[in-house]
């Protein structure tokens, strides 16, 4: 029966009333990234926590130098740098406790030393072996993760456990900006704000996926903003500005770990270094775009900070190179030494028990490397 | 002595209690997925589950199948056993990178720190009338991925044995339910379950003399009915339900050939690249001086699943399967 025909039956009335289910004016991130380092919240900032920083900083750009002239050695098969982005990967670490986790990506493995993990394990797949390295239970970091944002889902899962168990640990993970654009980020940040889940999650935006730059990624005003569409704080901070991001991370993890839900931080930052050793920046940006970020280096903004007010003298900065220069020779010691690799190990942890069709393969393998060694004795 | 009254349960109440059993025994166990609580799922597999431990136990997730398995990694990286419903075959794809990049291989890059004990549940396969994207055998896509355990059940007694099974195992195991076999029903005594057996073996289902069904999942009854119809034909078959397709039962699939000397595999997924091809180099590989004939495969046709209306063309079907049989070269014999 139309209207037309029920004529006087139907009576229009509004629908049920509708209002937004959250205010988002307190999500939306500020106009301008925060800063602590030259502005009056520098103040504040505790002397110790700007010592130790300064102190990783200097020891997180010498690890990645000495990783990237190990690529050219032969001696590391690939290494995406994050120099550049250290004050990023340092204060990512240092924002957590010790029963919190951390979720790197692939190009966080300075994160992962920061937090505890051993120089050279952290490197095991960069070097070409088949396995993470470390027992990521060891300091509460997953593996390092290379398909794109997919570990995000993993941080919130992990983050919700926890809470079901009545464990009050936070899971921080990283992501790069063109990670944003993978579904897998938007799964995650959805699930973790419905499920309010104590997930802190760090957008690193280095102005590059390999060669896109931002503007071909995403047409959103900021990354942070996207926040607001889950439902979850969206904060902009200065990447390079070591305080500022300690303190963004921190206050987040405070808010996580108090029930408050998930956050979603973009850090400002550039990479200096192109996308791996593999990579030719050259073809995609101009070397004046990276003087530029040369003049808001993170460890030169902090080592400002601390010589103006006097809380580094000549002595401290020695101190920290020096302990850079003992980091770098240990890296460049081990990792001189050729790891030894045992075939056989392909087979053992593929299920827990192998099926009967690895053992099979795995004895055919055995084999032929036994052939293999009579043929050449 | 007393006698236990037998009474029918369906394949779905025989899952449903499988995961019940497993939630009560062990709190590690959480059921999560797509209309999983409140409604008890699309095919009611999960329902009462909600009602009996909770929704942070059983808990209906936003809709998005890799958020899904994503936070079920995470998950089971605590220390939980996630248990996920895809809701259908096809929606189980946008999972596949979690699935393939993760879920199959965190224990193997960690040498075995990260386990990841996961349960996959997917109801999968035709028959039932269902529309465009939910009906696909997805079964060759899991056993191409080293790393996932792959099992699918074809009575109500395996249903619930082998979720039990799949839900104890450190490993992750995609679990594959028939979904025209969600209604089947068999005698079953819910207070006295089966014993859970261990993932990866074989059963023989029927024993026969002159040739061998090799089969799983929905085709099983099928498989069994034709056997039955067969013995018009003077052939006695032998019906092997291979539960378990990662890890394949060599052993069982091979005596049973060598005692009958001749096989077909049947299932619905396609033939092209689908399991039968590999069920039959590995019969051919292993029994190659009993065949009296090729092993030979009743397969869906390798088109996307047909619509309803036309479905039971594409579904191996008895007729299929025993004009199978009559081509394994019996001329030998006369």
């Amino acid at each position: 029966m139309t209207v037309m025909e029920q004529r006087g039956a139907y009576r229009p009335s509004p629908p049920p009333a509708w209002q937004p289910r959250t205010d988002p004016a307190p999500l939306l991130p500020d106009a301008e990234p925060y800063r602590v380092l030259g502005t009056k919240a520098a103040e504040d900032a505790d002397p110790d926590l700007l010592r130790r920083l300064y102190a990783e900083l200097v020891r997180g750009r010498r690890y990645n130098a000495q990783a990237t002239a190990l690529t050219k050695q032969g001696r590391l098969a690939v290494y995406p740098s994050s120099t550049g982005q250290e004050a990023c990967e340092v204060a990512a670490a240092l924002a957590l406790q010790a029963r919190d986790w951390l979720f790197p990506s692939y190009r966080d493995t300075l994160a992962a030393v920061a937090r505890g993990v051993d120089p050279v394990q952290a490197l095991t797949l960069l070097r070409g072996d088949w396995h993470t390295g470390y027992d990521p239970y060891e300091h509460r970091v997953a593996p390092l993760c290379t398909p794109l944002a997919t570990q995000l889902p993993h941080a919130v899962g992990l983050a919700h456990a926890a809470r079901l168990k009545g464990d009050d640990v936070v899971a921080l993970a990283i992501v790069g900006d063109g990670g944003t654009s993978e579904g897998d980020f938007h799964e995650a940040l959805n699930f973790a704000a419905v499920w309010q889940a104590p997930v802190v999650f760090l957008v690193q935006n280095n102005g590059f996926a390999i060669s896109v730059p931002l503007a071909k990624q995403t047409a959103a005003p900021s990354l942070a903003h996207k926040a607001v569409g889950y439902g979850m704080p969206g904060r902009l901070v200065d990447g390079n500005d070591a305080a500022a991001v300690h303190e963004v991370l921190a206050d987040a993890v405070r808010h996580a770990r108090a029930g408050g839900g998930p956050t979603l931080v973009e850090a400002i930052t550039y990479r200096v270094d192109a996308h791996t050793n593999a990579d030719d920046a050259t073809r995609y940006r101009q070397d004046a775009e990276v003087e530029t970020w040369r003049g808001h280096d993170p460890i030169a903004l902090l080592e400002h900070e601390l010589t103006e007010r006097g809380l580094i003298d000549e002595d401290g900065i020695r101190a920290a190179r020096d302990a850079a220069e003992t980091l770098a020779a240990d890296l460049r010691a081990r990792m001189n030494q050729d790891p030894v690799l045992d075939p056989m190990d392909l087979f053992a942890h593929v299920y827990a028990e192998p099926t009967p069709q690895l053992r099979e393969q795995q004895a055919g393998l055995w084999a032929e490397i036994e052939a293999e060694q009579e043929g050449t004795h | 002595m007393t006698t236990v009254a037998l009474k029918p349960a369906t394949m779905a109440q025989a899952l449903a209690r499988a995961m019940r059993d497993a939630m009560a025994a062990d709190p590690a166990v959480h059921v999560m997925g797509e209309d999983v609580g409140t409604l008890g799922g699309v095919f009611r597999v999960t329902d009462g589950l909600a009602k009996e431990f909770g929704e942070d136990r059983c808990t209906d997730t936003p809709l998005a199948e890799a958020g899904i398995l994503g936070t079920a990694v995470g998950m089971a990286m605590y220390g939980l056993r996630p248990v996920v419903e895809m809701q259908f075959d096809a929606f189980a794809y946008p999972a596949f990178e979690q699935l393939i990049s993760h879920v199959s291989r965190m224990r193997n890059r960690t040498r075995g720190a990260m386990p990841l004990p996961l349960t996959i549940r997917v109801p999968y396969g035709g028959g039932i009338g269902g529309v465009e994207h939910h009906c696909d055998s997805s079964e060759a896509y899991y056993m191409a991925t080293p790393g996932l355990h792959v099992v699918t059940p074809a009575t109500v007694a395996d249903a619930y044995g082998l979720l039990r099974a799949a839900i104890a195992s450190d490993d992750p195991v995609v679990f594959l339910e028939p979904k025209r076999l969600y209604w089947s029903k068999d005698a079953w005594n819910p207070e006295e379950p089966p014993a859970v057996e261990p993932i990866g073996r074989a059963v023989v289902r029927r024993s026969g003399r002159s040739a061998t069904l090799i089969t799983y999942g929905p085709s099983v009854p099928v498989c069994l009915e034709a056997a039955e119809a067969a013995r018009d034909e003077g052939w006695d078959l032998e019906v092997v339900d291979l539960r378990s397709l990662v890890p394949f039962d060599d052993e069982t699939v091979s005596a049973s050939v060598r005692r009958t000397g001749r096989a077909v595999v049947v299932h619905e997924s396609g033939g092209f690249g689908g399991p039968g091809g590999e069920i039959a180099a590995r019969v051919t590989e292993r029994c190659f001086h009993y065949l009296e004939a090729p092993v030979l495969r009743v397969a869906g046709f390798d088109i996307p699943y047909p619509p309803p209306m036309l479905e039971r063309h594409h579904l191996p079907g008895v007729d299929r399967i025993l004009d199978a049989v009559g081509r394994l070269q019996w001329e030998a014999e006369s």
